[in-house]
């Protein structure tokens, strides 16, 4: 029998991960519903407490559902492992917690999420790290950011709401220069898409609540790492840590080091662990990914192209248009199409209060459902100006990049033609 | 996870040894017979320390069954066994010496494991000696360089999978028996 295959990504979408169990042979990843595991014997107990064992002690910790999950993303990414996490926020504070020490220096992208951005500028302060906020496209930014302090550059591959696409190659190349980590956020692209440790990205994170879920019904998220970074010089990571006897997490396992690090210290102190349950829902996603996503991107493209030619839009911010000033990039990166987010800026008429229009134009769609969040099999829709951001004044929201006539839709996999539909009839009524 | 004959992607991530170099010396199937068929394992190196990740590694293998011999010159014993100082000066036959020395004194070791008549030999990972590695090739012992024995028994038996680690392993057979 042949013992070496590299499997294609939509084997390892419904496979990789969970082998049949000796017991039972479950077919289906069974939920492993339990908060805590049966010792053999003391002597047991104290090597798994001493990380000497692999091997299952507390839910906050691991646990078998979540280790499929965990083990099929890994696959997926091209990534040494992975650590699931609550949500994808927390996926994020996680990396952040693990690698920082008190007076290090993040140099961030401008283009993040909100949510990031909030959790960046106001929580990790709080941990006495410093933050600087470049803007993504500009490479020499980034290279004027970077001081000797900046312990990680971290950017969204594609930017929300906006559609920036970074530059990975480059920026990784910038960031190996300088012996630190280029954390990618891939929320939107997926491993399908596009892989950013291909690219030369260390870590990679996610919101799995999106697109890799896919049905909008379980929160999630999930830290990988390439296990190609050189640790050696990162005194978080290479130094003794008091929290295990002074065990050398990067001497003692090596490329697992930065994973093992997340999982037995940041993951078991903050408890921001993911849930069998929700372990279970998101694997279900996972097994069509590809041809969800496929889809999803089929349709946004349709419909970017379809609003870029309606005369009640001003524009339109999708990197698979021509017209986007990352198109080239997309092209390389994500050649199986630019995600299925996109946002659109409906036509200022003179006199008229914009905000009002988009509220309108929301309220009239039928198919499209009105709330916040993002990779959805159903599409949805938000306009900031009057939800997310409505505190915010005109000047301010522009600031974000978000202005007052930005609509933000995440296109889902229904008939597309009824999608166009429900757009221009809701074009209709304004 | 799974035993035995299952279908495996070759891991070839954070390895300092080119392709062909991985082909011979971290060949799927040389360290599945290494792991399944080895019962006694001499550790070059194992320290004293319980911090070090020799002795994690030595820890792991006697708790999954192995007979672990520590072979330091500076030790009484260690996780409870005798120390030898060599190879040359353990009574018992062995299956696997395990080096956790310096890439630059393992040549002798691996003579002494020839002479000794030991089965494999395995150079932990970090450790590479291209003429050292090959020397123990050319006398037909199981040889294996740059990995990590617990990490990789971790990757058959199931343990690696525990830890969201990617195994490269992919089987849609029921699994008969742990190892």
């Amino acid at each position: 029998m042949k013992t070496e295959r590299d499997f294609g990504f939509e084997t390892k979408m419904v496979h990789a991960g969970h082998i049949p169990d000796t017991q039972h042979g479950a077919r289906a990843v069974p939920i492993y519903q339990t908060s805590s595991y049966v010792f053999y014997d003391a002597d047991h107990a104290a090597e798994l407490f001493d990380l000497k064992q692999y091997g299952h002690i507390y839910s906050r910790i691991s646990n078998p559902t979540v280790a499929v999950f965990e083990e099929r993303m890994a696959a997926l990414e091209g990534a040494t492992g992975a650590v699931a996490t609550s949500s994808g926020m927390a996926a994020q504070l996680a990396v952040f917690m693990t690698l920082f020490e008190p007076g290090d220096e993040l140099v961030a992208s401008s283009h993040l999420y909100g949510g990031s951005i909030t959790q960046i500028t106001h929580t990790l302060k709080k941990l006495g790290v410093a933050i600087t906020y470049v803007d993504p496209t500009d490479i020499e930014a980034w290279q004027r950011a970077i001081t000797p302090k900046t312990r990680a550059l971290y950017a969204e591959l594609i930017g929300n709401p906006r559609g920036s696409i970074l530059d990975i190659e480059t920026v990784a190349a910038l960031a190996a220069h300088h012996h630190i980590p280029l954390i990618i956020d891939n929320t939107i692209a997926t491993p399908y898409l596009c892989r950013p440790m291909d690219f030369g990205a260390t870590i990679t994170v996610y919101s799995a609540t999106k697109f890799i879920g896919g049905h909008g019904n379980s929160l999630g998220g999930l830290v990988l790492e390439s296990g190609k970074f050189d640790y050696s010089g990162f005194p978080a990571i290479a130094d003794p840590s008091p929290k295990y006897h002074n065990l050398r997490f990067y001497d003692t396992f090596g490329h697992y080091g930065f994973l093992m690090k997340v999982r037995v210290e940041t993951l078991r102190d903050t408890g921001c662990s993911l849930s069998p349950m929700n372990a279970f829902l998101l694997l279900q996603g996972v097994e069509t990914l590809s041809l969800r996503l496929d889809r999803h991107v089929d349709n946004a493209l349709k419909i970017a192209r379809f609003l870029e030619a309606h005369p009640k839009v001003a524009w339109v911010a999708y990197a698979g248009l021509p017209s986007h000033p990352q198109h080239e990039l997309a092209k390389k990166y994500l050649p199986k199409g630019a995600g299925a987010v996109l946002s659109f800026g409906l036509k200022e008429k003179p006199g008229e209060d914009v905000r009002q229009t988009g509220k309108q134009f929301i309220e009239q769609l039928k198919l499209f459902s009105h709330l916040a969040n993002i990779g959805d099999v159903r599409s949805l829709v938000i306009h900031p100006g009057s939800t997310t951001h409505q505190q915010l004044t005109d000047e301010e929201l522009r600031d974000c990049g978000v202005g007052p006539e930005l609509i933000r839709l995440s296109i889902g996999i229904e008939n597309l033609e009824d999608l166009l539909w429900d757009l221009d009839q809701a074009f209709q009524t304004l | 996870m799974g035993s035995g004959s299952s279908f495996s992607n070759s891991i070839t991530l954070n390895s300092s040894l080119n392709p062909q170099q991985q082909a011979i010396y971290q060949n799927p199937e040389i360290i599945q017979k290494i792991i399944y068929h080895s019962r006694t394992i001499a550790m070059v190196g194992l320290s004293t320390e319980r911090q070090k990740a020799s002795y994690f590694v030595a820890t792991y293998l006697r708790s999954a069954g192995y007979r672990i011999i520590p072979v330091n010159p500076r030790a009484e014993t260690i996780l409870g066994e005798k120390c030898y100082p060599n190879l040359a000066s353990i009574p018992d036959p062995i299956d696997l010496v395990d080096i956790f020395r310096p890439a630059k004194d393992c040549l002798p070791i691996v003579q002494e494991a020839i002479a000794s008549k030991a089965k494999a030999v395995w150079l932990q990972l970090k450790i590479v000696n291209d003429e050292a590695a090959e020397l123990a090739r050319q006398a037909g012992l199981l040889t294996v360089m740059d990995l990590c024995v617990k990490m990789e028994h971790g990757r058959y038996s199931g343990g690696l999978h525990e830890a969201g680690m990617n195994t490269g392993i992919l089987s849609a057979k029921r699994v008969h028996r742990f190892i």
